[in-house]
């Protein structure tokens, strides 16, 4: 009954999303308040009722109600209810629906928190969103429903894929649509804004913090997927490359551009079709990706069910809400009359500069994910594109923008002197050499690059810092000056230097993946390996048991000259109803490396297969995240956010504005 | 920069879009399986081999693959599709009028001999290549995969996956054909 | 199909199993070792299609490791066992794909796309630069008048 009652909520949904698409609109060409305003009712109610089924699907779930057919193709009654939960999302159809739970909260929460938005402008944006929901709502009611129901029940499940039953998939699923699903919000504002025909400085103003929530929520989401592949499969690896990967990359680097593009919007008055683009183009290279996964044209390890009704569908839904994006841009977006002029040399040109890299970086690792598929459409030889690929044609770009990032802030708008920013630099550029030498002293002389790539983590760390030692008048005004200076900077300005100091950490830990050390061998208990000044001793091997599996569990000791540091258990798990065995490996951290542990096969003959890695900065990666989104969230809570361009004293009636 | 060439500017995103799009449609109405490569060897002399037998049978070598056209199909004991395809099998090669070869890939004796027991056995002579190498000479990447050996002993198809009504009459029953007037 | 998801089912079913490079397929000389993990992790598994031979749990990366090292015990060059490999199963299985006419656009793309990207920009830079020709030029005496005139308005 639930069940039924949460498929007739998706129908209702689809038909009130279908109203929220098309009637905002027209309130808002007849500058009609009622009829805009029911946008803001239907938008909060799709989310309401999605969200029921939503419930509905986790419920069926929960209760192990095997006559549905989702919960007999991902769940079984053993499994743990961490697992029965998240696994709701970790198939297409469930995932799907976790997809248009994000977009309506989106929409509720731009109905809910708009208050401060133009009336035509809020309308159009829900009117876009209901777009795009109307659309996706159409996808799973059409080809993948997951409330479908099968008579006569089985009496048990199939299960959940071994390797997602962690953590891990309580999360990032959930913070990765937070990032690209919202996305769709500065989509709905660029959209509207040509239908208006007026980008300014309050659209950006109110677009950023939606863009803001977006990209921190991305941000967390790739980083936890890296973690989880890294902790999960055995031997460490962090990013493969793999399509899916590249699909969640590209909008990342898409909404940074967008992210900095907008700020120029706010401050200058300029940009404007740029940034408008770019807001098309990150939902887009959300959209595309979203395709890639489910359609089945890339091979992924990630990939869902592959169908090619589905991808077509999708295909479909690209053609309807880009393709049509992408030609009202280009019928309204020369319209849009530039304001500011600023010198090459100046924040601005900076921010240009960041644009350009990061849209190449995109446009990069959107042609190496796809070339293979391109050649192959074209009749061409079959190859295959690699890490090899991106790691040439990636990093260096990325190189010049690490650089521009300490100096681009020290620019003034307008016209910046940028001999003057450099010499201001001079502790960042000391800071840097300082690293390059004593890493090159440190390591032996090598590898150059990596050493090269702890210099660049302690420019970019050395700008934010000397930035903000500006701001505050630093060693220049008396101490208590520049306390109080520090006390009264915006939090914008903060958001700015701890995203930008997070991003010379995950620098650094990217460079530090260079020097990590490994010892694979077999080993019997009691016999001891050392790494980096690390002593590992296996004691032995027992038999444990799970819910819903048994695992051999190896007991080591991890010692540092004769203090022991850890007791480390790794496991080799083994699901009997899937027959699928999966590695759970032993990490210690001290935060500055990783000293990582996984059991492979026994020989028979009483040694085992141990492979211990040592891998120095590599948490760093992580931190280094969460950093840049903790200064992304700082931003976000700026009050001047909340008090938006309009103001309610100054709010004008509705005359005829000026078309 | 005149007027007219910043219009045709802003309209390039579009342009490049649908660039795009034709692309994804091909890939998607081709139905080409991202998975299925194209053998290496297409045209290459078969490589030499020589394998023992399962079963008290004498085994099967490249010499003894002769001097027409031969399909040469891998399959293994532990693969699933294989017995999807093997009724398919049963009368390929009275169908086709040529011989068809098979090796048990990375399989045990007794394992192939078992499973050929149960579904019957299509092939002229069967040789066992338990360590897999015989395989990875032909290009194998899995099983089943089919191979067509022309009378010079050189490769002209490898066929990826078990085999469908629909890929004998439309891929193999042409190609033996030419090659048997050639 | 089927075949796809045997092998999508073999590689998750092994997936996260510590195999990749075990201890009794590694040889002896360190140099020998050295360059087989190098040339393993350029060349693609084919049935896990996204991870190298050196990470992948399959029989079949297992079999390719093996033999690579044993055609470097052989004598072989890098190049020479990479070929011996490619000869097999074609240039897919090489994650650097080739520089040849079919992927001039792939590699040569990138540097073309920024040279391009560049030079757009520099022309936007140059539109937009106080004082250029066609940006807006600043107002006169009269328009300044009128701009007083309507902020006094404004204020009213």
């Amino acid at each position: 009954m639930i069940v039924e009652l949460g498929h007739f909520a998706l129908v209702l949904a689809l038909v009130i999303s279908l109203a929220q698409a098309s009637l905002p609109l027209w309130g808002a060409a007849k500058h009609q308040l009622g009829m805009m305003e029911l946008g803001r009712g239907a938008a909060i109610a799709s989310f309401v009722l999605v969200a029921l089924a939503f419930a509905a699907l986790i419920n069926a779930y929960v209760t192990s109600d095997f006559s549905v057919v989702n919960v007999v193709q991902n769940s079984h009654t053993d499994k743990p209810l961490l697992y029965k939960i998240t696994g709701v999302w970790g198939n297409h159809e469930g995932s799907m629906v976790l997809w248009v739970f994000i977009l309506t909260l989106f929409g509720a929460a731009v109905a809910w928190f708009g208050g401060n938005l133009p009336p035509e402008l809020r309308a159009r944006v829900l009117a876009v969103q209901g777009m795009i929901g109307s659309g996706f709502l159409l996808f799973i009611l059409f080809t993948s429903n997951p409330f479908l129901r099968e008579i006569p029940a089985p009496a048990n499940g199939q299960g959940l894929n071994p390797v997602l039953q962690d953590p891990g998939l309580a999360f990032h699923p959930p913070f990765l649509y937070l990032g690209y699903v919202g996305f769709s919000v500065a989509f709905s504002f660029a959209v509207a804004a040509l239908i208006e025909g007026r980008v300014d400085a309050a659209w950006a103003r109110w677009v950023r913090p939606w863009t803001l929530a977006a990209w921190c929520a991305l941000t967390i989401g790739i980083a936890m997927g890296s973690w989880w592949a890294y902790y999960t499969l055995g031997w460490g690896g962090w990013w493969f490359w793999d399509p899916v990967e590249n699909a969640s990359l590209m909008p990342w680097l898409a909404g940074t551009a967008l992210i900095h593009s907008s700020i120029v919007v706010e401050k200058r008055d300029t940009l404007k079709s740029w940034t408008v683009l770019l807001a098309i183009i990150t939902f887009s290279l959300s959209l595309v990706g979203t395709f890639l996964v489910r359609s089945g044209v890339l091979t992924s390890v990630h990939a869902f069910a592959v169908d090619p009704l589905r991808g077509t569908f999708i295909l479909l839904l690209i053609l309807v809400a880009v393709g049509g994006s992408l030609t009202l841009y280009a019928v309204r977006a020369p319209t849009l009359k530039g304001g500011g002029l600023f010198a090459p040399v100046s924040r601005e040109g900076a921010l240009v500069l960041n644009n350009l890299l990061l849209s190449c970086a995109a446009a990069t690792v959107f042609l190496g994910t796809l070339y293979p598929l391109f050649l192959d459409a074209v009749g061409g030889p079959k190859v295959s594109v690699g890490y090899p690929f991106f790691n040439r044609t990636f990093a260096p770009l990325m190189v010049p923008l690490l650089v521009a990032v300490a100096v681009g802030p020290l620019l003034a708008w307008k016209r910046g002197d940028l001999l003057g920013a450099l010499q201001r630099l001079w502790a960042a550029f000391a800071a840097a050499i300082v690293v390059a030498l004593v890493g090159l002293y440190v390591t032996h002389g090598g590898p150059v690059l990596a050493v090269f790539g702890f210099a660049l983590a302690a420019w970019v760390a050395g700008g934010a810092l000397t930035e903000w030692a500006e701001r505050v008048r630093l060693f220049r005004a008396g101490p208590s000056e520049s306390a109080r200076r520090a006390i009264r900077l915006p939090r914008a300005a903060y958001g700015m230097t701890v995203a930008h100091l997070g991003l010379a950490v995950a620098v650094a830990g990217f460079a530090g993946s260079a020097f990590e050390q490994e010892r694979i061998q077999e080993m019997r208990p009691g016999d001891v390996v050392s790494m980096a000044g690390y002593n590992l001793q296996f004691r032995g091997v027992e038999e444990v048991q799970g819910a819903n599996f048994s695992a051999d569990q190896g007991d080591f000791v991890l010692s540092r000259g004769p203090e022991t540091i850890a007791v480390l258990h790794p496991e080799r798990r083994f699901f009997p109803l899937q027959q699928q065995t999966t590695a759970k490996t032993a990490i210690h951290t001290n935060f500055f490396a990783d000293y990582y542990l996984a059991i492979g096969d026994p020989d028979g003959k009483g040694a085992w297969a141990v492979r211990a890695y040592w891998k120095p900065l590599v948490p760093w990666i992580w931190i280094g995240a969460v950093i840049m989104a903790a200064g992304g969230m700082m931003s976000l809570s700026d009050r001047r956010w909340r008090v938006g361009a309009a103001q309610p004293a100054r709010a004008r009636p509705l005359a005829a504005p000026a078309e | 920069m005149t007027a007219s060439m910043r219009r045709l500017l802003f309209v390039l995103p579009l342009f490049l879009f649908a660039v795009l799009t034709g692309y994804f449609w091909l890939a998607l109405e081709s139905g080409r399986d991202p998975h299925d490569l194209p053998s290496a060897m297409i045209d290459k002399p078969a490589p030499a081999f020589s394998l023992a037998g399962i079963d008290g049978a004498a085994g099967l070598s490249r010499r003894q693959l002769g001097g027409g056209v031969v399909i040469v199909n891998f399959f293994a004991s532990w693969c699933i599709p294989c017995r999807l395809e093997h009724p398919l099998l049963m009368d390929l090669g009275k169908r086709l009028d040529v011989p068809v070869y098979g090796i048990a890939w990375q399989d045990k004796a007794d394992d192939a001999t078992e499973f050929l027991k149960q579904l019957g056995d299509p092939y002229k002579r069967v040789g066992l290549d338990e360590s897999g190498r015989v395989g990875i000479n032909f290009g194998v990447y899995g099983v089943p995969e089919t191979y067509v050996v022309d009378k010079e002993g050189r490769i002209r198809l490898r066929h990826v996956g078990p085999l469908t009504e629909e890929d004998v009459t439309k891929e193999l029953a042409p190609l033996v054909k030419e090659l048997g007037r050639s | 199909m089927r075949r796809v998801l045997a092998a999508a089912f073999a590689c998750l079913a092994f997936a996260g199993v510590a195999r990749a490079v075990e201890p009794d397929e590694m040889l002896s000389n360190p140099v020998l070792e050295a360059r087989a993990r190098a040339i393993g992790r350029e060349l693609r598994c084919l049935v896990c299609q996204n991870e190298s031979i050196d990470d992948s749990n399959a029989t079949l990366a297992h079999d390719l490791r093996i033999i690579l090292r044993e055609r470097l015990v052989a004598g072989d060059t890098n190049q020479q066992a990479i070929q011996y490999i490619v000869d097999r199963y074609g240039q897919f299985v090489l994650l650097k794909p080739p520089v040849e006419p079919a992927t001039y656009a792939l590699w040569f793309g990138p540097a073309f796309l920024l040279l391009l990207a560049g030079a757009g920009t520099v022309f936007y830079l140059r539109r937009h630069r106080p004082g250029a020709a066609d940006g807006p030029r600043p107002l006169d005496a009269e328009e300044e008048g009128r701009v007083a005139e309507l902020l006094r308005e404004g204020e009213r």
